[in-house]
């Protein structure tokens, strides 16, 4: 069944209006505002369609998407306005480019899948971590025809969201989950689980599959093979993604896994609510300054902490930081590759 | 032929004189378009003495000579036109000096551009050369003799500019050196004698062999980067380049545009690769090169790629290897490319030309340049690959090029190690008593029109 888009983000301005704290900018990292009423006076301009600073000033990080504690979309919102005033934060022919590099391919084929079916979303050369134990049996899903597409929150393009969207889910259950009787699949990225569990309700866009995240499905795995943990036994600085900020309600099970495998994820500054921008985005965005400051913050907090691994759940952050990481010394792994590490594959 | 075949043997040893009909069969044609032509014989040296020795028998039997290095300039330049020998350098492959202080090399004649990478690297990992992106088995001399350039080449200019010295025989077999290295025992540079070099770059092998070169060598950085700036109008693409080479700190700098994949069709991208001793050093160099093109950012025309690290990686392989890649595309081993050396403000020009013969002869092309000196020029190029089994593909690539070749001139620039078609486009232009000095020039050192004959002159 195809998912509709409708036009119109889903938010109450209602409850903005009633407002009293106005988290979303309030707590935001990366604009200053002098006091909440300049904070919401902006607000209710983004609200009602016009122009705001904060429209310019955003990095585009998703956290104020966390940060409202009434669910009500503000940085979707945001992004929609960026568009609707034609305010690309990156150059034109770098967005128009990335839509063609990105783009659906047409290459896919219908393939008979068994559980787990992991999605591995756009990234064919990150298919070699769904092996050993942790993903015995598994199936996998990758291609830019099955791409979650979430990254366009980036470039002010909602409109590639909607259009795409719903076409990638089609594809998903046409190619993949109807005809083998699957209706869940394993996200291996927070993008993709952000999409269909985040994003496409706020989007008014259906999707007729389960997705479970990566945390829950390792999580769930390790009680299965608690037997062959061997516990690590190390300090681990987390690099928490902005995808992970549409979903904070499995950061979490990410502190249940790292136990059962003896991981320390060390209290660092930039971690949880307060985590900082990898420095990927501000390079899109053509702030390379911000990118520099964002990385040595980032490195500096980690070696402040004793940290011997930066762990990753986001391939774009692990290669945007992980060369400046090795080269200071402390260990770039992707979770899945440490959880494999503590069950000895 | 038998007794010059013997004397050849004596010179060289019995090894290395072939007259077998495979060995003629394979040094009769290179991977470009131009018809095979093959050699009665082949000839490989090993010393500059055997070199004066090979050409005193040459002219003694009116046997003509075709001097060749890798055999990589794709434009025909090594076929024996009119039969006689091919003297293939490869065996004169000896570094002779490095000097760090004064940063040049001396090498011989047949020294490969791999083989001068790698014992740098190993040897003088603070110094290096500027490296063509042909195949690394192309040799210096042959990338030196036809006005090459590589990855140096902001810096630098041509490799011909990069030149210091040379030891030269004649083909009357008399060895002579040009540059400071006919007064001096150091090979610093061509300065201030009168520059005999220019005898023998850019003649196709048709004035002399060069058996020894001196050629600069740079400051090899620890911290390397690139950058890939990107717009979607050819028209900013002069104003851009210059912008960007005013900051005087890019290495190298090579436009690319193709239609292959399909997602970079119609854009253009510069690959701006630049170097540093230091990490705040080169962040200071990438800063500079940003600031250089703000206008555009602040407009949102262009811009620079975001690209992590690793997949900066393979932008910054010397050579690259992309264009060997882009080579096969159509299998079956055919590949050439016009490089139009001309002024940066024809760019756009360049790259509408290049789009429309490529679409009006229906060849898989991709179009690029290397941007010479500061701005100074470019070599434009434009590589059509093509199935060497297939006449209908080979066909449709030459008249491709032989139709960009006219647009080149007809733009103003001037078709590079121009194969014998573009040499008599070339000639019609060219000023009718530069051509007669040249004829007049050739004529004193080659009485017996034994070098490479068939180049360089009026069909
Ligand atoms: C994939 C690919 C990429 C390339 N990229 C580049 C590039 O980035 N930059 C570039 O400059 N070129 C490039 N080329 C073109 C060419 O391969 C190189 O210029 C190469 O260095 C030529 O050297 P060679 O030894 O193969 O010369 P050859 O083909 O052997 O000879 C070239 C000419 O020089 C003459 N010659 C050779 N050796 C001597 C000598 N010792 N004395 C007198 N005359 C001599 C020959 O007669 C001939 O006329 C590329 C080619 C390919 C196939
Ligand atoms: S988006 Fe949320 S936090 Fe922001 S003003 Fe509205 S209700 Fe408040
Ligand atoms: S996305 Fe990030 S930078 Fe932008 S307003 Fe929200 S919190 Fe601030």
């Amino acid at each position: 069944m195809r998912g509709i888009a409708v036009e119109a983000i889903k938010f109450d301005p209602e409850i903005c209006n009633q407002c009293e704290t106005v988290d979303c900018l309030m707590k935001c990292q990366y604009i200053e505002f002098t006091d909440v009423a300049e904070a919401k006076t902006e607000k209710l301009k983004i609200n009602a369609g016009e122009h705001s600073r904060v429209l310019d000033e955003c990095l585009t990080c998703y956290a104020c998407q966390e940060y409202c504690p009434y669910d009500n979309n503000p940085f979707y919102l945001l992004v929609e306005r960026q568009e609707q005033l034609g305010l690309l934060p990156a150059p034109t022919p770098i967005v128009t480019e990335q839509l063609k590099m990105m783009g659906p391919k047409g290459k896919i084929q219908k393939e008979a899948v068994t559980p787990p079916v992991v999605n591995m979303c756009a990234f064919p050369m990150l298919t070699g971590s769904v092996r050993g134990k942790l993903f015995e049996g598994a199936s996998v899903i990758v291609g830019t025809d099955i791409f979650c597409n979430i990254m366009w929150l980036h470039f002010a393009k909602n409109s590639t969201i909607k259009e795409r969207v719903p076409k990638m889910i089609d594809n998903i259950m046409d190619y993949y989950l109807r005809d083998s009787g699957v209706d869940e699949m394993v996200c291996f990225h927070d993008e993709c689980y952000g999409t269909y569990t985040n994003l496409a309700p706020a989007f008014g866009i259906e999707v007729p599959f389960k997705s479970i995240h990566l945390f829950d499905y390792i999580n769930d795995r390790l009680d299965e093979l608690a037997d062959r943990i061997t516990p690590l036994n190390v300090k681990v600085a987390y690099q928490r993604p902005c995808s992970n900020r549409l979903i904070p309600e499995t950061d979490p099970v990410l502190d249940e896994i790292l136990e059962k495998i003896g991981a320390e994820r060390v209290p660092r500054t930039y971690d949880r609510e307060n985590a900082l921008c990898c420095g990927g985005v501000p390079r899109v965005h053509q702030r390379d300054d911000l990118a520099d400051e964002l990385v040595e913050k980032n490195i500096n907090d980690m070696l402040d902490v004793g940290a011997a691994y930066c762990i990753f759940n986001c391939p774009f952050c692990m290669a945007t930081l992980g060369q400046e990481v090795a080269e200071n010394g402390i260990m770039p792994i992707l979770i899945s590759d440490l959880v494999q590490m503590a069950l000895g594959e | 032929m038998k007794e010059l075949i013997d004397r050849l043997k004596k010179i060289v040893g019995d090894r290395f004189v072939s007259e077998a009909p495979e060995e003629r069969y394979i040094y009769s044609m290179d991977m470009g378009t131009m018809p095979a032509s093959a050699p009665d014989l082949v000839v490989m040296p090993a010393s500059t003495e055997e070199v004066s020795k090979i050409m005193e028998a040459a002219n003694a039997h009116q046997v003509p000579v075709t001097p060749m290095g890798g055999g990589l300039v794709l434009s025909g330049l090594t076929r024996a036109l009119k039969g006689g020998m091919i003297l293939d350098m490869k065996r004169m492959n000896r570094i002779t000096e490095v000097n760090p202080k004064s940063r040049y090399a001396v090498v011989e004649g047949g020294t490969s551009q791999g083989m001068l990478q790698a014992y740098l690297k190993k040897n003088h990992p603070e110094l290096k050369h500027s490296v063509p992106d042909a195949p690394p088995i192309a040799t210096l001399a042959g990338n030196v003799c036809i006005h090459g350039s590589g990855h140096l080449s902001v810096l630098g200019g041509y490799h011909s500019d990069m030149l210091t010295g040379m030891e030269v025989v004649l083909p009357t077999g008399e060895v002579i050196r040009t540059g400071s290295c006919s007064v001096s025992s150091d090979w610093f540079g061509k300065a201030p004698l009168p520059d005999l070099s220019g005898l023998f770059m850019g003649w196709a092998g048709t004035t002399g062999v060069v058996t020894r070169l001196g050629i600069k060598l740079f400051p090899s950085y620890r911290y390397n980067d690139l950058l890939i700036f990107v717009c979607d109008d050819a028209e900013d693409m002069p104003d851009v380049i210059s912008r960007l080479t005013s900051t005087q700190v890019a290495e190298d700098m090579t436009p690319w545009m193709t239609p292959i994949p399909e997602w970079a069709r119609g854009f253009m991208h510069i690959n701006i690769a630049y170097g540093a001793h230091s990490k705040a050093e080169l962040t200071f160099k990438r800063n500079l090169l940003q600031m250089s093109v703000k206008a555009y950012k602040d407009k949102k025309t262009g811009g620079f790629l975001p690209m992590p690290p690793p997949q900066k990686n393979r932008y910054m392989k010397i050579p690259t290897p992309d264009l060997v890649r882009f080579a096969d595309v159509r299998k079956g081993g055919g590949f050439e490319y016009v490089g139009a050396i001309m002024a940066i403000e024809h760019f756009a020009e360049a790259y509408r030309a290049g789009v429309e013969i490529a679409e009006k002869n229906e060849v898989s092309y991709s179009m690029g340049a290397r941007i010479v000196g500061a701005g100074h020029s470019m070599m434009f190029f434009y590589a059509y690959a093509f199935n060497r089994a297939d006449q209908a593909d080979m066909a449709r690539a030459q008249k491709a090029l032989e139709e960009t070749n006219a647009a080149t001139l007809e733009m103003g620039g001037i078709p590079w190690k121009a194969e014998l078609p573009a040499q008599q486009q070339i000639i019609e232009k060219m000023a009718p008593d530069t051509f007669a000095l040249m004829n007049r020039i050739r004529e004193a050192l080659d009485p017996n029109h034994i070098m490479n004959p068939g180049n360089w002159e009026r069909a």
